[in-house]
């Protein structure tokens, strides 16, 4: 299913700063929308999409908001569009954030993505969604995030970021 | 094509002529993570290297939740004590990061990396000093580089003589109102004009530091005099270079603000553009439950200054909860021996150490159910300071001392002289 959310969606309401007291990623993903949303952590399956509209993830650095949104297990974010420190973080995470015209979308909406042709498909109301999905967020997603890449390739393929 | 103040610094940091636009690989001059986001960093850095770049170009301080108000923070730093000690990295615990950095360690013209996301703060000084996450600061100490697509800039002139009772916070809210929550997303703020150049450099970190919450990459006021005299005030006697935009650079967009009469603002909850006139506020006599002054936004010595002008020969509000934690030690000791600390305890004010506690709900002031805060910080959303149900109002410390006088908001100017 989607969990659909509007615009602005800020790191507090994903992860609020009381509960950034653990580096365990399982332990944050209970942590994820637990006022906002307090069902989220408990029914949310593999992948399930979080849907949202503008500005998404915007405040706070801290990168507890997409591990936990990461470990969480959900398939995307699908957003209008994001805040600049947390796509960044998405980005080295490996977790895909797709950027889209969300408002067609509803929670029940059974979706389809497919990553490498950039398409996604709404299959309950039979539409084409035209999506983006940057080439340095989709080379470092499909290498696992930055660090799984740099261990692979050595540091100095952190010059090679900018051919991606 | 000329090149903004920004687009000079990256092309200094990354050995070519950039602009706006371009993807680079940039040498730091300082990388930053503190006692949350480091602790994130650990394990991701251990990943990848085993030893830190340049200990001395790494700046760790313990600001966000300390001293530690639990166990499991207590866990947390200790990992990152560990990891410190083994660096050769000292832990500072001087206060909120952005101003021990801005006091000791932010130079003009330098390009810095913090994992927190209100490093643009260091602007003021006139460097470029960008947010980031606890990964990119793993990555950053290991190999001292980070990667950057230059971003575009955004100039603000501001002009006009401010009126008595109005700030630069009232002056950077009324551009939030106008930028929205993500008007600068990925932008430099370039801030200038006669107002801005007429600012100290304690003024100017407020317009950096709020240019976070309009989504900005960076904000920065160019060095100049004033940058000089802060510098020297923090006895740092370095030669600098006056880097500038060029007549000819490309900006994005230019706003211009007169604010010769503009009024005390407030951002009312739960957004940081949601910014009317105090007193427009003041007519519905919302009463308060605690008023906070501090964070990196506003609690440096002349916005405590301005506190005890104010306080002085009053009364505070009976009951209500009044928090002042200064920034630094730097500023704490120059309230002590102003006798400012003195007097706001006499009168009922609880002072806490320098750090970050109350402003992210972390310690020393969480708000529970339906309570009102009035805070001189940087953010009212629904449960940064704790409750969810809890409504925070920014304003400037003058507002917020008004405030604890009468119990609900008040616009500062019938007690400002």
């Amino acid at each position: 299913m989607n969990w659909k959310f509007g615009d602005n969606i800020n790191t507090d309401l994903i992860t609020p700063g009381r509960y950034n007291i653990t580096t365990d990623p399982r332990e944050l993903a209970k942590a994820c929308f637990i006022e906002f949303r307090p069902e989220f952590s408990k029914q949310v399956k593999a992948g399930d999409f979080v849907i949202a509209g503008e500005n998404f993830g915007c405040g706070s650095s801290r990168e507890t908001a997409p591990v936990s949104l990461k470990y969480s297990d959900i398939r995307a974010v699908i957003a209008k569009s994001y805040a600049r420190i947390f796509f960044r973080n998405a980005i080295n995470l490996g977790l895909l954030c797709v950027i889209a015209d969300t408002d067609g979308i509803d929670e029940s909406d059974e979706l389809e993505l497919e990553v490498a042709s950039q398409t996604l498909r709404n299959k309950t109301k039979g539409q084409d969604i035209k999506i983006q999905i940057p080439s340095m967020m989709l080379r470092l997603y499909q290498e696992g995030g930055i660090i799984p890449y740099l261990k692979k390739h050595g540091l100095s393929a952190l010059g090679d970021l900018e051919k991606f | 094509m000329g090149q903004t103040l920004a687009e000079k610094i990256f092309s200094k940091h990354c050995g070519k002529t950039v602009h706006a636009g371009d993807f680079i690989l940039a040498d730091l001059d300082l990388v930053m993570a503190h006692d949350t986001t480091c602790a994130w960093a650990l394990e991701p850095f251990y990943q990848i290297a085993k030893k830190v770049f340049d200990p001395k170009k790494i700046f760790i301080p313990f600001d966000h939740a300390f001293p530690s108000p639990s166990v499991a923070m207590s866990k947390l730093q200790s990992e990152i004590r560990k990891f410190a000690e083994e660096q050769g990295i000292p832990i500072s615990f001087e206060g909120v990061c952005h101003q021990v950095m801005s006091e000791r360690l932010i130079n003009p013209g330098n390009l810095i990396l913090g994992a927190d996301s209100h490093s643009p703060t260091g602007g003021g000084v006139g460097a470029l000093t960008i947010g980031v996450g606890s990964t990119d600061a793993a990555i950053a100490m290991a190999t001292g580089k980070a990667w950057f697509r230059v971003p575009q800039t955004i100039r603000i002139n501001i002009t006009g003589r401010l009126p008595r009772g109005s700030y630069s916070k009232d002056v950077v809210l009324t551009v939030a109102r106008e930028m929205g929550a993500d008007g600068a997303n990925y932008r430099v703020i370039e801030y200038g004009g006669e107002t801005v150049e007429g600012f100290n450099v304690p003024a100017r970190l407020t317009l950096t530091n709020m240019s976070a919450e309009m989504g900005a990459k960076a904000a920065i006021v160019a060095p100049d005099e004033q940058t000089r005299a802060y510098l020297q005030e923090n006895d740092r006697l370095i030669e600098f270079e006056a880097l500038r935009s060029d007549n000819d650079a490309h900006f994005e967009r230019v706003l211009s603000f007169d604010v010769s009469s503009l009024k005390p603002m407030i951002a009312c909850p739960p957004d940081i553009d949601n910014d009317v006139p105090v007193e427009d506020v003041q007519a519905y006599k919302v009463v308060v439950d605690q008023v906070f002054i501090g964070s990196c936004t506003n609690c440096r010595i002349d916005d405590l200054e301005v506190v005890y002008q104010m306080w002085k020969g009053r009364r505070l509000k009976e009951g209500l909860r009044i928090i002042v934690t200064p920034a630094s030690r730097k500023v704490y000791m120059q309230a002590l021996q102003r006798g400012y600390i003195e007097e706001f305890v006499k009168m009922g004010a609880v002072v806490s150490s320098p750090g970050c506690g109350p402003c992210l709900g972390r310690a020393g002031g969480v708000l529970y159910d339906n309570e009102v805060c009035v805070s001189t910080s940087n953010r009212n959303f629904e449960g940064r300071m704790g409750s969810p149900k809890a409504r925070i109002y920014l304003a400037s410390p003058a507002t917020a001392a008004a405030s604890a006088l009468t119990g609900y908001i008040t616009d500062p100017r019938e007690f400002v002289n």
